[in-house]
């Protein structure tokens, strides 16, 4: 569905009266299949909005090639854009003097589909998405999730084969981005939409995304699913919270002694590190503690997050780059 | 997409905006109608001073200029909260051509100054205007043109700068000067007792000649030098005003 080979996006600025060239993204290589749900992950300003604007022709690219949806992205934008989606992270419709199925109805005959056509497919977007009785309403008297859902049936009114959806669930509250996950896993399940989405949300590409794009500086860092993603990142996380922080070091020893890299991190009356599997350490390191004579206050279990795989892969935490 | 339906399209969803919320195209009007109601009572007495026997005929012409470059000049700022609500954007990944997202909006706002224009005609006629049918109604023309032409280039600004407090500092130091040096209010001429080095800077601001043309085909002179320069300025007001507005359009934004 997308192939893109070195995709590449540097803006010329001034700063301090010197020509300066901002590689935004370095030349990108990503391929989409049809029929998948691929995250596109990374803090802001990493590279994902670009990368984005270009693979939906709204921004010309500086070097590489790509395929969308069977069309060259630098030789028929037209062909692309006739069959794809895009529902951007600004919203797609006027808040006041129009109402939401107008809206629908005038962006299906921007796609040159007849009057008829476009009302009955938006009204059964409407159906599909929630939004039954909100054909006559504008679109600023609806709430935040109905309205990015509104945004998403503008996306789909031309039936795309492959949609791009910028951050989708921003600023939602934690109810109606559930609900939105569930809608956007729901296009794929009826109509075999193919879904490419950015986010900064772990848990959204964790619970919607058969494969990650990791991009950090404009370069796609790691690519796979998340969980074979997560199985990179070197195990379960132990976090001992100790009654008496005069035995940090006592009990970094034994943590060492099973975990990976015998690397342990210490940090007041807290000493954390990875093991290969939790499940099968802990009986033996809690034992092991005991007969040391080292009290434990509370003991902690992580599963690693797509989170733990960003700050392995980048060295810094996702949240940072916010 | 054909590109006429899709300026239809574009054209038709505009109207159906402003005719939702009919307000602001009164008030686009309402600084005419001051003009022309508290203003022009007191031109009159001195229209043989200022060269006419009618002030009105005068005065209405100006006013017309000052609607079609006013109008339309600040469309911009309703470019940048639609790019800011998305709406350029999701017309922009549409197979729709990218000129005719701008045409489409231009046309509007041609349309919006015919109607305030002879709105404004209508009530310069209850005030005493006397004029030429037809010339009134090239003026009317002209002044269409030329709101086309600002919308355009207020378009292309828009775009380009995205930015409300960038817009109005600049599209206000084109406005003010250019209206008070196009000789809306009082004429700017030697005859009439201005000082020289004026008339020679109203010389130089081409939509004098537009306000000039207007008014001489209101006195039934079609085919007279002042119409014919106004216009040919508003035809090359208009392609370069398309021109800039298309060339910004077409690119990255």
């Amino acid at each position: 569905m997308i192939r893109a080979r070195g995709l590449a996006r540097t803006f010329q600025t001034r700063r301090g009266g010197e020509q300066v060239t901002v590689e935004a993204v370095k030349g990108v290589d990503l391929d989409v299949e049809a029929g998948e749900i691929v995250g596109f992950l990374g803090p802001n300003g990493a590279g994902k909005t670009t990368t984005l604007r270009m693979l939906t022709t709204l921004l010309a690219p500086t070097g590489g090639t790509a395929t969308v949806a069977g069309h060259d992205l630098a030789s028929d934008p037209v062909g692309v854009r006739r069959s794809i989606g895009y529902v951007s992270q600004s919203g797609s419709t006027a808040s006041a003097g129009v109402k939401a199925g107008e809206e629908i109805v005038d962006h299906g005959l921007l796609y040159g589909i007849d009057r008829a056509r476009a009302e009955a497919r938006g009204r059964e977007l409407f159906e599909q998405l929630d939004l039954a009785g909100m054909w006559g309403r504008e679109p600023k008297t609806l709430s935040g999730g109905q309205r990015r859902r509104l945004d998403i049936a503008m996306g789909l009114v031309h039936d795309p084969g492959l949609v791009f959806l910028d951050e989708p669930t921003t600023g939602l509250d934690p109810q109606a981005r559930a609900n939105l996950w569930v809608h956007i896993a729901g296009l794929r399940q009826r109509l075999g939409t193919t879904v490419f989405l950015t986010t900064h949300y772990l848990d959204e590409a964790d619970a919607l995304c058969d494969r990650v794009l990791v991009i950090d500086h404009g370069e796609i860092v790691a690519a796979d699913t998340p969980d074979a993603l997560k199985r990179q990142v070197a195990g379960d996380l132990i976090e001992l919270v100790l009654g008496d922080p005069s035995h940090v070091s006592l009990a970094a020893e034994h943590l060492a002694r099973i975990a990976s890299d015998s690397a342990t991190d210490v940090n007041g009356a807290v000493v954390s590190g990875r093991v290969p599997s939790a499940g099968l350490e802990l009986p033996g390191l809690l034992r092991s503690l005991d007969a040391a004579g080292v009290a434990l206050a509370s003991i902690e279990v992580r599963r690693p997050t797509l989170d733990d795989v960003f700050l392995t892969m980048t060295g810094r935490s996702l949240r940072d780059g916010r | 997409m054909n590109f006429f339906s899709a300026t239809g399209i574009v054209f038709r969803r505009q109207l159906r905006q402003n005719l939702r919320n009919p307000v602001w195209i009164i008030i686009g009007l309402a600084q005419p109608v001051l003009y022309l109601c508290l203003f022009g009572p007191l031109l009159k007495p001195l229209a043989s001073q200022i060269g006419t026997s009618n002030a009105y005929t005068f005065f209405v012409p100006g006013l017309l200029l000052q609607l079609g470059l006013f109008g339309a000049l600040f469309a911009g700022f309703g470019l940048v909260s639609e790019w800011r609500e998305g709406v350029i954007e999701a017309e922009r990944v549409t197979p729709a051509p990218r000129t005719a997202l701008l045409l489409g909006r231009v046309l509007r706002d041609c349309a919006l100054v015919a109607v305030q224009g002879v709105v404004l005609i209508a009530l310069g006629f209850a005030f005493g205007l006397r004029g030429d049918v037809g010339g009134m109604l090239l003026g009317l023309i002209i002044t269409v043109l030329l709101g086309g032409a600002c919308s355009s280039a207020s378009y292309a600004l828009g775009l380009a700068t995205k930015s409300e407090d960038v817009l109005a500092p600049i599209l206000n130091s084109i406005a003010l000067p250019v209206m008070l040096l196009s000789g809306i209010m009082l004429p700017i001429s030697v005859a009439t007792g201005a000082p020289k080095w004026l008339v020679w800077l109203s010389d130089v601001i081409p939509t004098k000649y537009v306000v000039n043309g207007i008014r001489t085909a209101f006195t039934g002179d079609l085919l007279a030098g002042p119409t014919v320069w106004a216009f040919a300025w508003a035809a090359i007001f208009v392609a370069a005003g398309l021109w800039i507005g298309t060339r910004t359009f077409r690119k990255d934004a």
